[in-house]
């Protein structure tokens, strides 16, 4: 059963999929071979992707491409899949990111490791394509239990990616981020379950929302769900596993371990938290502001003290996704639309902020901040695309982030004065750290350690000119024009908070009449 | 009830005795595996030692295979009766739960069968030597037995009895007969013999004493009830004018024998000794066969006899569960063999099937079929690994030793990885809906007490993934000890029975509704 015709959305979740299964069954003497069907492969999925961007009407129906096929019907779980604009942003922003990550983990992959072909390169870009695949599934889905699978089953190949591809702590943040996760996945598997219970056995996404639970059971379930999100996303004090993991990850995976898998959170609770349990959001919806606040400012403070690059970034994403948070909880259109397009801003300027990192670390064998110093003068180029990722960080205008930024502020301060006041304090710091991180790291005289190390003195590859070009085009290019984003997102957002106003009028006659 | 006299002898021979009427084609498998095993015993007597093997290996394939079909055409045909007057129940748990049985008999017996990996295969032939002792240097060298065939079938034969045991006198000779070969076989490693005999010692003590409980338990309902049959239990507890209190007493001890078996919490202590005591393959024979008898028992004393009771039984069994689930967790944190970590998390997952049962309903009663069958492929598969990383002691259990199996054996590692998700209950595999059926029976009831074991379950879930993660970390991303056990090429039975096992547990994860359908039409037990 599909109304799509052309069944678009299993075929991007499939692909890669299948993609991963061919590089990892390619012969083992030809590592070159594996990278080049694993890029072909991903541009293959962008094109795709692409040829979905355009089937998608942005002024249609709020779910489309819906595709629908039995699974166990036991439970009523299906395969179905149907996407919104909020969706259909983020399978961009993944088919865009991952032949880059690809093209940066060419050579990379190996260095990182250490000893040489102590891993496989065909494993690293078989997991690549895998979760690649998991990722595209989980925003795809419109079937609860599918999306619960592809939640928990996402974390397999990020695990060994870190794992096995990581830095010296990589044994301990991959299991950190793998208990971390599946604590809020086990929390959301009891929700999951409570779900389908109390809404008639069904994981249709549709008919839940048209469930009716009582005010107990809808603020349990929503916290089930929030918790998993919240971890996920991750939310402050659910967020100590993202600096180990950013900083232990290949910069390759951590680049979409940031830019992409973490979005999940954020997705999850506008696409089940809100729709699915309106009360229980609007009763939670200050707790949701207070851990987003605290997370900008806490996150960032944090950030500022960090020494280790990597860490650093990941840090600043801890407090991009407080930004995020509050734009999805003070709802109001402005919010949350600055909040989707924050997700996809986040994406390419981690994205890109987290590559040029791993370039800088690989060159130099370290990511200590103190390793560094004057880097401008050896490898100019770089340093310059280093500053650029950074301004876009912290929301430069002119950069795409900035537009959703000030989105998210100006809507929250239409409702929330003080928390969008204290809220722009989180720029401030973003900009104290960032450039306070490129200082240290470009300017000045070359620390004199650094400027021995050969590939300190090794600027811009072409290959890494491939991989940072369209991100910076990107970035710049949504920064002036970001109407194509946000002709699509807008609607998906005002359907969401419709979700939630329509029971909106007088909630304390309604509960006094229960 | 009745009055009590005194029958002379000549009074008991003229009471007419009559053979009650006897199902044969519905105790077919029983008969057959029964017929098989002492059929092995007269090979193991009087077959030329070099195709004793052969010949008991065969003969038990066949014999199990016969079992399965005859099951598969009892449930085709649909019976649902009382046969040998009320003594076994043919049903749809009964012949769910045998045809379970048989399949993972086969799996299982192909590991013990498996005669690759040691010279001579993984048993002694005799197993109360004193270790140390000439003879037993002796029988180190020598050819194992073939005794374990024999006894493997009796033990299957007794447990598909106990499946369908309709009541308790019956229920306790079918215990008695899949129990003792299991202690006998527990003895039988032909490594580390002193902990292998330790390991049956403590089973058959500890066993024994369960047995009591559940013998004296009986004969307090059989004064309560005046019968021992369920449903003659049931109607008694339904109409009973007179004090509960026998029945509670009864009850509680048939439990006990009951939940000494499943590996329940306190009475669990022999587990862990006995997983790591006894040889592999009779471990994975024992952690998926015992398991799926044992609670196919449970299960029907709890639904059929005592369902009249339940509100008095929940706070009890409930706590028991939660306790199982808590203790199986939280200690397999702290273990550092392999086999002993399994055996805690089969502490554990005996916890969740509990949760099942105790959701008394055809959803609780389906799911926790659904959960046993897919379990025990997972655990049968989990010890055939085991089975296979060796070192020159035999096999290397202590965790540290599996350090860089990833690089040694990718693929071997790799199926291990699997089943540990599957433990850890990932999606796409079997532990994950098998986990999902259970906690959704559950909650389904929407009561405080199925609630409260959902929840606790969903927290030593958290709490088992570290275990099991730890496992996973040590294969792949820890470098190699000094001296690394190598993996043993499997031989094809190992081979074959990993297979089934891994994909069973891929099938049923992915694909479960046919089994989930075949549970759920299955889920109703007749008094």
């Amino acid at each position: 059963m599909s109304d799509a015709g052309f069944p678009y959305l299993s075929l991007l979740t499939g692909l890669p999929l299948l993609g991963a299964l061919v590089v990892a069954l390619l012969p083992r003497t030809r590592p070159a071979l594996a990278k080049q069907v694993a890029l072909a492969w991903s541009i293959a999925v962008l094109g795709l992707a692409l040829a979905t961007w355009f089937a998608f009407e942005p002024n249609g129906d709020r779910f489309q491409l819906r595709e629908s096929y039995p699974w166990i019907p036991t439970w009523d779980a299906r395969f179905t899949f149907a996407i919104d604009g909020i969706a259909l942003v983020m399978i961009a922003l993944i088919a865009v990111l991952v032949p880059l990550v690809i093209i940066y983990s060419w050579d990379e992959v190996r260095e990182e490791t250490g000893t040489p072909a102590k891993r496989s390169v065909h494993a690293y870009f078989a997991l690549l394509l895998a979760l690649q695949s998991t990722m595209i599934g989980v925003f795809a889905a419109a079937d609860i239990f599918l999306f619960y699978v592809f939640f928990e089953v996402m974390l397999v190949p990020m695990y060994f990616l870190i794992g096995s591809y990581g830095g010296a702590r990589r044994q301990y943040a991959a299991v950190k981020f793998f208990l971390y996760s599946l604590v809020g996945g086990l929390l959301m598997l009891a929700a999951v379950i409570g779900l389908w219970v109390l809404g008639g056995h069904t994981f249709d996404w549709q008919r839940l929302t048209e469930a009716d639970f009582s005010q107990g059971a809808e603020r349990w379930l929503f916290l089930g769900f929030f918790i998993a999100f919240a971890i996920k996303a991750p939310f402050f004090p659910f967020h100590t596993w993202l600096p180990d993991a950013g900083g232990a990850a290949p910069a390759g995976a951590a680049a979409l371990l940031v830019g992409v898998l973490d979005k999940v959170g954020t997705f999850g609770i506008l696409r089940y938290c809100l729709p699915l349990f309106p009360n229980a959001s609007k009763y939670f919806a200050p707790l949701g502001i207070a851990l987003a606040l605290v997370g900008i400012i806490y996150a960032a403070l944090l950030a500022v003290g960090q020494n280790d690059l990597k860490r650093l970034v990941s840090y600043t994403s801890v407090a991009h996704f407080g930004f995020i948070g509050v734009g999805i909880f003070a709802f109001t259109t402005q919010a949350g639309s600055g909040a989707v397009l924050y997700m996809v801003n986040h994406g390419l300027a981690t994205g890109l902020l987290f590559l040029v990192v791993g370039m800088f670390v690989s060159r130099r064998g370290s990511a200590l901040v103190g390793d560094f110093g004057g880097a401008g003068k050896t490898v100019p180029v770089l340093s310059g695309v280093f500053i650029v990722a950074g301004l876009a960080s912290l929301s430069l205008p002119g950069t795409a982030p900035f537009v959703s930024e000030f989105l998210v502020l100006l809507g929250t301060f239409s409702v929330y004065k003080t928390v969008a006041v204290v809220a722009t304090l989180g720029i401030i710091l973003g900009a104290a750290y960032v450039l306070w991180m490129i200082q240290r790291t470009t300017h000045g005289t070359p620390n004199p350690q650094m400027a021995k190390v050969r590939g300190m003195r090794r600027d811009l590859s072409w290959r890494e000119s491939i991989v940072v070009g369209p991100l910076i085009a990107l970035l710049v290019f949504f920064g002036f024009y970001p109407k194509p984003l946000l002709d699509v997102i807008n609607p998906a957002v005002a359907y969401t908070l419709h979700d939630i106003k329509k029971e909106d009028p007088a909630p304390s006659a309604q509960e006094a009449g229960k | 009830m009745n009055g009590f006299t005194i029958a002379t002898p000549a009074q008991v021979l003229a009471i007419d005795v009559r053979l009650p009427d006897l199902d044969y084609a519905a105790m077919a498998p029983m008969l057959v595996l029964f017929g098989a095993a002492c059929l092995g015993v007269l090979v193991d007597a009087f077959a030329p030692r070099q195709s004793r093997h052969t010949i008991q290996f065969a003969l038990s394939f066949i014999a199990l295979t016969v079992a399965l079909l005859a099951v598969i055409r009892e449930a085709r045909v649909g019976s649902r009766e009382l046969t040998a007057d009320v003594a076994l129940a043919i049903d749809g748990p009964t012949l769910f739960l045998q045809g379970t049985l048989a399949v993972l008999g086969i799996v299982a017996l192909l590991l013990v069968g498996e005669r690759a990996l040691e010279k001579g295969g993984p048993f002694v032939s005799q197993a109360a030597i004193p270790v140390g002792s000439e003879a037993d240097r002796r029988q180190a060298r020598e050819e194992g037995a073939t005794e374990v065939f024999p006894l493997t079938l009796f033990a299957l034969s007794g447990m598909m009895l106990f499946v369908a045991a309709n009541d308790l006198l019956t229920m306790f000779v079918a215990l008695e007969v899949f129990s003792l070969p299991l202690y006998l076989l527990c003895a039988l490693a032909r490594r580390r013999r002193l902990v292998s005999q330790e390991a049956a010692l403590k089973y058959f003590l500890l066993g024994a004493f369960a047995s009591a409980f559940f013998i004296f338990g009986m004969a307090l309902l059989y004064g309560f009830a005046g019968t021992v049959s369920f449903g003659g239990i049931h109607d008694a507890a339904l109409l009973a004018t007179t004090s509960p209190l026998l029945l509670f007493t009864g009850l509680a001890m048939v439990a006990v024998g009951l939940l000494f078996k499943i590996a329940a919490v306190p009475f669990h202590v022999w587990t862990p000794d006995v997983y790591q005591g006894a040889p592999t393959s009779v471990t994975a024979f024992m952690a998926a066969c015992t398991k799926v008898a044992a609670f196919g028992g449970l299960l029907r004393v709890l639904y059929v006899a005592f369902d009249r009771a339940r509100w008095d039984i929940e706070p009890v069994i409930g706590t028991i569960a939660i306790l199982t689930m808590l203790v199986g967790a939280i200690l397999a944190v702290t273990q550092t063999d392999i086999k002993r970590l399994l055996a805690y998390s089969s502490i554990a997952n005996a916890g969740y099937l509990l949760v099942g049962a105790l959701a008394f309903s055809k959803e609780g009663l389906s799911s926790a079929m659904f959960y046993l069958a897919a379990y025990g492929f997972t655990v049968i598969a989990a010890f055939a690994v085991i089975t296979l990383v060796r070192d020159d002691d035999g096999e290397a259990t202590h965790l540290s030793r599996w350090a860089g199996l990833g690089r040694e054996a990718p693929l071997v590692a790799g199926v291990f990885t699997f089943l540990m998700l599957a433990f850890a209950g990932i999606p796409l595999t079997s532990g994950f809906t098998s986990k999902f059926a259970v906690f959704g029976a559950a909650l389904g009831v929407g009561e405080a007490w199925p609630v409260a074991l959902v929840i606790v379950g969903v927290v030593t879930s958290m709490i088992l993934a570290f275990p099991y993660l730890r496992v996973v970390v040590m294969m792949w991303l820890s470098e190699p000890a000094e001296q690394s056990p190598t993996v043993a090429i499997p031989g094809a039975f190992t081979s074959a029975a990993l297979m089934v096992g891994v994909l069973a547990t891929l099938l049923l994860g992915v694909f479960p509704s046919p089994v989930l359908d075949l549970a759920d039409r299955a889920a109703e037990f007749i008094r």
